[in-house]
């Protein structure tokens, strides 16, 4: 070692590096938490400039702006985009940020994996992107890539697939950062069932996502092997099962499900107690549910597969199997408003946005039960009320809890106080243009609009017209989240190190902004 | 887009929004729910469907109701005093004890439609559906009959990038085939599907079916109509470009009347099907 580079270490002690290289070669954990968010909020928008050209679109029958395969390519990357470029980062960013000042310990365990983990997203988002530019355009087959369909992509599938194989090695790495941090950087006295309910709902999410990406990984690759090294996995006229394809894809794709909204439920359960100014009811039995969920989440992925033509007793399984899921995410809706019950409620932003969760959330809860009955699916199946189902899921759902959070510590963050005014007209116009946008999606659907389609019957105008209206009241609403975070890093009220009355936890030990290193002697923990 | 398009729309939009806050229901345009449809499998299915889903409301009408209270009972701005309790066994095993109750309520009905629809026993004739990208083909196994059903034209020549022509102008606009399947009434009829291409899903709402096409894959189902119509449906499972523009028509006449269709066919059939290939 030479004595420069003592120098420098000497130097990271005390403060980031300046400048460009500060971020690149970081390896702090709040400044790749920064950097996850950063990317996953730039990423919110590319997404969602994606969906606009699609209620563009089906605002009125008849095709007016673009083609049908460049209407798939959109739904294709909105999907892929969304998921693996928008709300899972930003949970990491969460994850990146918290884990470590929650539980008490100085950092993540693997820095240097963490600087890479996050590195590799900006290339795999790009490479993602790219693929919209070749010869035949991007990935078309919607973001499940079901063959044969996948394999009629022009030049794009080989890169589409290869940033689908980066996507999945960032997350990996991610994941086995955050379990080795909460397994072995835990604050003396800090016992697995001490540990806040975000950190719990990370780490079973961080083993859910090492099980199914490889799974992933290993289903995209004998795609490209279908594709370009005459191998017939799933190649009917080679003797390959398309269906097979399917049945990898959901095992990978229904724990992905939960791996999407399991850390938005840690982020209700931190923020819930903080404005009931009472303690999360239950906690023992919230960290049993998550469990519980995950491990159902491995036996329920053909019932996205009810009308393929499986056997009687496959169908039947998989309606059982999935119903149960009702009851332990049953117990998480019913320990947060038992949180509630007789607490102390204040309506700060963050609240606002987690009540918002609580009542749409469960909405598509509600939904999901109903396309769980097999039969009635037969109906729901692929139709617009699926799409309805799993947005009311993942909008008000797992990005809100997304949003909450953000509400919730960005003054922890920035030291600031954001602007609570700005923040409430955030929350109301998304609130109100959230369910303008996917609520009649549930009527079309019901009344036999299929998804995935650029154009459709005149029956179904007047719906689609209203939810593109939501659409775009929704998507330019969150140019406002922008402009509050930005207006927050900048300058505002400070902030206390409490931040808010009633929050619990190490996070709100240590001063706003949070000191670029913290607990470096770890706290005590009672 | 021309301009006369849009107005046209807003304008639809406009009177169709005032006309359902007058409560006027007759626009099927405002359709919000279900068909019932015209089978016995689709009326037990829709049964179903409004079971769970008043299940689900009288659930929600509980739980939001406690929501709702916390929120205006419990106002810090209301001096409200904050509880110190943290969990209670006996509520917890309520909550998951009920639920399960209601489940294995709604599982038993759901179970025995699935062991219903899934009878292909006894069934009078068959017809073979392949997918294509994109139209469909119907087969009557063993008749002699078989011939390709592609979007109608008209809706062909309106649903053109920018093509300027008013789709409110079509009666089924995107709904419409050249030539429609023809089935029996009163007839239970097996269906054989398969696809020659990517996978496909023959949906007919008004008969709650809908079976994947999957190459390689011979699925089968049936079904019974009990109404003699002309019912539509469409491509349910993205299949490329023109995913949006494969309908399903079903003409379902009275025994007679189809006997005599199809001896029609059987003459004819040959030049039929070279006629509207593509």
């Amino acid at each position: 070692m030479s004595a420069t580079t003592t120098h420098d270490e000497h130097h990271d002690d005390h403060g980031p590096a300046k400048g460009i290289m500060r971020w690149i070669t970081t390896t702090n954990h709040k400044d790749i938490g920064t950097l996850y968010l950063v990317f996953a909020l730039a990423m919110l928008f590319v997404g969602g400039a994606m969906s606009l050209v699609i209620r563009a679109e089906l605002f009125q029958p008849g095709l007016q702006f673009v083609n049908p395969d460049f209407f798939n390519q959109m739904t294709t990357m909105h999907a892929l985009i969304m998921v693996f470029g928008m709300i899972m980062p930003a949970f990491v960013g969460f994850a990146n940020w918290m884990v470590p000042m929650m539980i008490g310990a100085p950092d993540m365990a693997l820095p240097r994996l963490n600087n890479w983990s996050f590195w590799i997203l900006p290339f795999a988002g790009t490479l993602l992107l790219s693929t919209l530019f070749m010869d035949g355009g991007g990935p078309a087959s919607g973001w499940t890539l079901y063959p044969p369909l996948v394999l009629q992509t022009g030049n794009a599938l080989p890169f589409a697939i290869f940033s689908v194989h980066l996507l999945g090695v960032s997350s990996i790495m991610g994941s086995i950062n955050i379990i080795v941090t909460i397994m072995n950087m835990r604050a003396p006295g800090m016992t697995l069932l001490k540990m806040p309910l975000f950190v719990w709902t990370w780490l079973i999410t961080a083993y859910l996502l090492i099980a199914v990406m490889p799974v992933l990984a290993g289903g995209v690759t004998m795609l490209l092997t279908d594709g370009f090294f005459g191998t017939s996995f799933f190649q009917a006229a080679g003797g390959g099962d398309p269906v097979l394809f399917q049945h990898i894809f959901w095992f990978f794709g229904h724990p992905e499900v939960y791996i999407i909204i399991l850390p938005a439920f840690g982020i209700i359960s931190q923020v819930i107690p903080t404005f009931s100014r009472k303690p999360l009811f239950g906690h023992d039995s919230m960290v049993y549910a998550t469990a519980s969920i995950a491990f159902l989440s491995f036996i329920v992925w053909a019932h996205h597969m009810f009308t393929v033509g499986m056997p009687l007793a496959g169908q039947l399984f998989f309606m059982l199997s999935t119903m149960l899921i009702a009851i332990p995410t049953g117990v998480k809706v019913f320990n947060w408003t038992a949180t509630m019950w007789r607490g102390s409620l204040s309506f700060e932003t963050p609240m606002l946005f987690a009540l918002a969760f609580l009542f749409l959330f469960t909405i598509g809860g509600f939904s999901g039960l109903m396309v769980a009955i097999a039969p009635a699916d037969f109906q729901y199946h692929d139709s617009y009320f699926v799409v309805a189902h799993f947005h009311y899921v993942l909008v008000p759902g797992a990005l809100f809890g997304a949003i909450a959070g953000a509400y919730y510590w960005l003054p922890k963050w920035t030291g600031h106080m954001y602007n609570e005014t700005l923040g409430k007209v955030h929350f109301w116009l998304s609130a109100i243009f959230v369910n303008l946008t996917f609520f009649p999606q549930h009527f079309v659907g019901l009344a036999g609009m299929p998804r995935r389609i650029p154009d459709y019957a005149t029956q179904f105008a007047d719906f689609n017209a209203i939810s593109s209206v939501g659409a775009f009241g929704f998507g330019f609403s969150q140019l406002l989240l922008v402009y509050v975070v930005i207006q927050c890093v900048r300058g505002g009220e400070k902030a206390s190190a409490q931040v808010w009355d009633g929050a619990e936890g190490l996070e709100w030990t240590v001063p706003s902004p949070a000191p670029y290193h913290t607990f470096e002697e770890p706290p005590l923990v009672r | 887009m021309s301009t006369n398009l849009r107005k046209h729309d807003f304008n639809t939009f406009l009177t169709a929004l005032v006309a359902s806050l007058l409560g006027n229901p007759a626009q099927a345009a405002w359709e919000v729910n279900m068909p019932v449809g015209v089978t016995d499998a689709s009326a037990k299915i829709f049964d179903l469907h409004m079971l769970i889903f008043w299940v689900c409301v009288v659930i929600a009408v509980i739980v939001f109701s406690a929501m709702i209270y916390c929120l205006v009972a419990f106002r810090k701005s209301k001096g409200a005093v904050p509880a110190t309790f943290s969990h209670s066994t006996t509520a917890e095993i309520v909550w998951t004890v009920i639920p399960v109750l209601i489940l294995v309520a709604m599982a038993v009905p759901a179970a025995q439609t699935l062991v219903e629809i899934d009878d292909t026993r006894d069934t009078e004739m068959t017809i073979k559906i392949t997918g294509y990208q994109w139209k469909w083909q119907y087969e009557y196994v063993g008749e002699d009959v078989s011939f390709y059903s592609n979007l109608a034209a008209s809706s062909n020549e309106t649903r053109q990038l920018r093509s300027g022509i008013d789709p409110f102008q079509e009666d089924n606009y995107l709904l419409d085939v050249d030539r429609p399947l023809v089935v029996p009434a009163d007839t239970k009829i097996r269906y054989l599907i398969t696809s020659n291409d990517v996978i496909h899903a023959w949906w007919v709402p008004d008969f709650a079916v809908k079976k994947d096409a999957i190459p390689g894959f011979i699925n089968e189902g049936w079904f019974r109509v009990n109404e003699p119509g002309v019912y539509r449906g469409q491509c349910a499972e993205l299949c490329g470009k023109d995913h949006g523009f494969m309908p399903v028509v079903v003409e379902v006449l009275p025994r007679e009347e189809f006997t005599a269709w199809l001896a029609g066919q059987q003459g004819g059939a040959a030049v039929a099907s070279a006629a509207t290939a593509r």
